[in-house]
């Protein structure tokens, strides 16, 4: 599998020996980064650790005003997309260009329609008052507290949409390249680092979604 | 046999060499480069510039303290300068120092490696330190922040009235230019190696680099989101450390110290590296106990994450964690302690040459050794309540920061000086600037251990009139290390054009990075990259006997 043919070797940057070296050095970087990332979002995880701690009931009393259809639905649209995007690795692996264009298309479509779903979501919640500084309002006990939960709630979930915006992007470029034939004849490796990330995404999410929607249902 | 300098005699003569210095000139190519070596001496001249705008704020301060009154400098604008000096000194010189500098140029050649993994994001990496950098000195010239470089809450968020917001944004991207480093030199270690270069067989200076990485990348991340989240509270007014919530203040120190006790560990874990590497050169030994020093800088680098509340031991934190706390700080004296005993162990029955990178080293183990013992006060319990936001805290950390790794730093930098320009420093003014430093920094932190322990707080610009005394001494002192950091970069300079050549290897090193030419060429490697056969510092004291290596 890893013997280098005239065609790879083209693409191997100087500083490699071959195509094998580059691929593995460039897949645990990305490995490296998402430890990076894991850290990044672990500071606001700590945060809802130890106030879900110190303040649970107030906590469980804010997580039943969050809209679970709609989060829920969201963790099924993200689910899907990680799996378009698996399918899209083997696409590249296997050369088949109109599969992967689709494939990415398709991953950065249901991307969008989170994205989409979690403005209608916001929106939501600034009309029922639950946005922390602009018009919050809590009629139950605690409202500090409350607020302090819709704090991590926003800064959470915004975190995790930046990071699913630049995704977009990346697909939405990588669709492009593909299209035009960029990742043929073994030049797969991009795809499967971009790949590593958006599963990331999805990762975070599947955290996000018991945490912040869940807590408060039986 | 011919030694170096006749080869270089002979070579001189002909036509220049084609080497990475003169391959591509011009403003346009060294801000294009993706070359390791050239962005090295980016971070060189960036870095400096970083180290002479804190050295003014300390030098500031100094004068301040000279005498008891506040009279040179009010106390807001005194607050200012300790937050520029420290902010500027921990993330603008002393993280990026010896990584970006030292290990962005010697890594790739010490492991027989033409570049590093990701040469783009190397650049990239320096572009965003200096838009962090940027950023910073923005935020200094439009007045300053006076929180100090901790931040901390609720003063950072709340009260204080500076350019908060500014200075964190720069700093938090700096960040990134750390984690990207970190990252390129993780993958560039495990996957660039040369063949036969086991992990085992790697120089320390690697092993350090290693440790020194997997830190830049686990605990920047969480640097950048408390800061940010400190920003955020700030605009908005709300946020998780804001007691009108429920939030705690005291989260952010724990966040904080998470992220910055581990880059204490950046801020030594290179410098013992770069010792590694002088010690057993100069002495011309085989590293005693190579495991042991290799294992001791990744379990520094373990333990680091593990001790981060003896920062906050009267925080409020509960007496049972501060004690865990103690106990796990303690710890770390082992692997430290392990580094320095062999380091001494391989100078005993060297052949020692006096050279001046080993004179630096020399004062690496004393200083480090002296910063280190002050730790273990510091981590004990009842010693730290005492002691606790007083010069002795001060002066405890510049041994280790200062004594300890710009020393190390400077030691490294003329180590590999003549593989850098391909030119020797002159060796007496070196020594001379060496023992300058060594004794300038002796003279300005060994008082402040005892003004500490009297009782002197630390961020205040007056002080009562019976602490002067070791004041005064200290600012003497100041003085004469100024001049230690003056004098290298004037002989430096200088040698850039009238330094004697280096050839190759003027220190008969072992490593792969003294078996190319000087300066290297492109590539790092002239023609294969090398091919590893056995361990490193292979040293024969016997065979170097009648070496002079200070007369190179």
């Amino acid at each position: 599998m890893n013997t280098t043919t005239t065609i790879e070797a083209g693409l191997v940057h100087q500083q490699f020996d071959d195509i094998g070296q580059q691929r593995e050095a460039a897949k645990l970087g990305m490995w490296i980064f998402l430890a990076t990332e894991v850290l990044f979002f672990g500071g606001l995880f700590l945060s809802y650790t130890v106030y879900r701690f110190v303040y649970g009931h107030a906590f469980v009393e804010a997580s039943r005003k969050l809209d679970v259809v709609i989060g829920g639905t969201n963790t099924a649209v993200l689910l899907i997309s990680s799996l378009l995007m698996a399918f899209a690795v083997r696409a590249s692996k296997l050369d088949q260009r109109r599969m992967l264009t689709g494939l990415l298309l398709g991953t950065a479509f249901l991307g969008c329609v989170f994205m989409l779903l979690k403005g209608v979501e916001y929106h939501k919640d600034y009309v029922d008052h639950l946005v922390p500084r602009m018009g919050f309002k809590w009629e139950g006990a605690d409202p500090g507290n409350a607020e302090l939960f819709y704090w991590i709630y926003f800064a959470m979930t915004g975190l995790h949409a930046i990071h699913v915006t630049v995704g977009i992007g990346i697909l939405l470029v990588l669709a492009l390249l593909a299209w035009r034939n960029t990742f043929s004849n073994g030049n797969h490796n991009t795809i499967e680092i971009a790949g590593l990330y958006w599963h990331f995404v999805d990762i975070v999410w599947c955290f996000l979604f018991p945490l912040l929607y869940l807590v408060g249902h039986r | 046999m011919k030694t170096a300098i006749e080869i270089d005699i002979q070579t001189e003569g002909e036509m220049p060499r084609e080497h990475y210095l003169n391959v591509k000139t011009g403003v346009k190519a060294w801000l294009l480069t993706m070359d390791h070596k050239r962005i090295g001496i980016l971070y060189l001249w960036t870095i400096l510039v970083f180290f002479l705008i804190a050295s003014v704020a300390a030098a500031m301060m100094r004068i301040e303290l000279l005498t008891p009154q506040g009279d040179f400098v009010t106390n807001e604008t005194y607050n200012k300068l300790f937050t520029i000096h420290g902010v500027l000194m921990v993330w603008f010189f002393l993280i990026p120092s010896i990584p970006t500098v030292l290990g962005n140029f010697a890594i790739p050649m010490m492991i027989g490696a033409r570049d590093v993994a990701f040469p783009k994001l190397n650049l990239l990496s320096w572009y965003i330190f200096v838009a962090g950098g940027a950023l910073t000195l923005w935020a200094i010239i439009h007045g300053g922040v006076d929180t100090g470089w901790t931040f901390y809450t609720p003063y950072s968020t709340t009260y204080a009235n500076s350019h908060v917001i500014t200075m964190a944004a720069g700093v938090f991207v700096a960040g990134f230019s750390s984690i990207i480093t970190g990252m390129n030199f993780m993958a560039t270690i495990h996957k660039m190696r040369a063949a036969g270069l086991t992990w085992f067989r790697l120089p320390l200076f690697i092993w350090s680099m290693y440790a020194t990485s997997v830190i830049l990348v686990l605990a920047t991340p969480v640097l950048a989101i408390t800061l940010a989240v400190m920003c955020v509270e700030r605009i908005w007014g709300v946020g998780i450390f804001d007691p009108k919530l429920g939030g705690d203040p005291i989260l952010f120190q724990h966040m904080f110290w998470f992220y910055s006790h581990p880059a204490v560990y950046i801020m030594i874990l290179p410098g013992m590296g770069v010792v590694s590497e002088l010690i057993t050169c100069f002495s011309r030994k085989q590293i005693f106990g190579y495991g042991f020093v290799a294992a001791a800088s990744m379990a520094i680098a373990v333990l680091g994450f593990l001790v981060w509340g003896h920062h906050m031991f009267v925080s409020s934190q509960s007496v049972y964690a501060g004690m865990v706390f103690s106990i796990l700080s303690f710890l770390v004296a082992i692997p430290s302690a392990i580094k320095v005993f062999n380091w001494t162990a391989t100078l005993h029955k060297g052949s020692i040459h006096f050279a001046t990178p080993m004179l630096y080293a020399l004062g690496f183990i004393g200083l480090f050794t002296i910063g280190g013992m002050t730790g273990l006060f510091l981590a004990t319990l009842a010693v730290d309540v005492h002691v606790h936001d007083s010069y002795f805290v001060i002066a405890h950390f510049h041994y280790i920061m200062v004594g300890g790794m710009v020393m190390a730093f400077m030691g490294g930098l003329h180590y590999w000086w003549p593989k850098i320009t391909g030119r020797l420093y002159p060796e007496m003014a070196g020594k001379l600037a060496a023992l300058t430093t060594f004794l300038g920094f002796n003279l300005t932190f060994f008082p402040q251990f005892i003004l500490g322990y009297l009782g002197m707080p630390r961020r205040y610009h007056a002080y009562p009139p019976e602490f002067q005394m070791f004041n005064v001494l200290s600012t003497a002192g100041a003085s004469i290390l100024g001049i230690g950091y003056l004098l290298p970069l004037i002989y430096f300079l200088w040698s850039l054009k009238f330094g004697r050549v280096a050839g190759p290897n003027p220190w008969r090193a072992t490593g792969l990075e003294w078996q190319t030419p000087s300066p290297p060429p492109k590539h790092n490697f002239e023609d294969k990259t090398p091919i590893v056969t056995e361990k490193p510092y292979s040293y024969s004291a016997k065979e170097d006997a009648d070496l002079n290596l200070a007369s190179i």
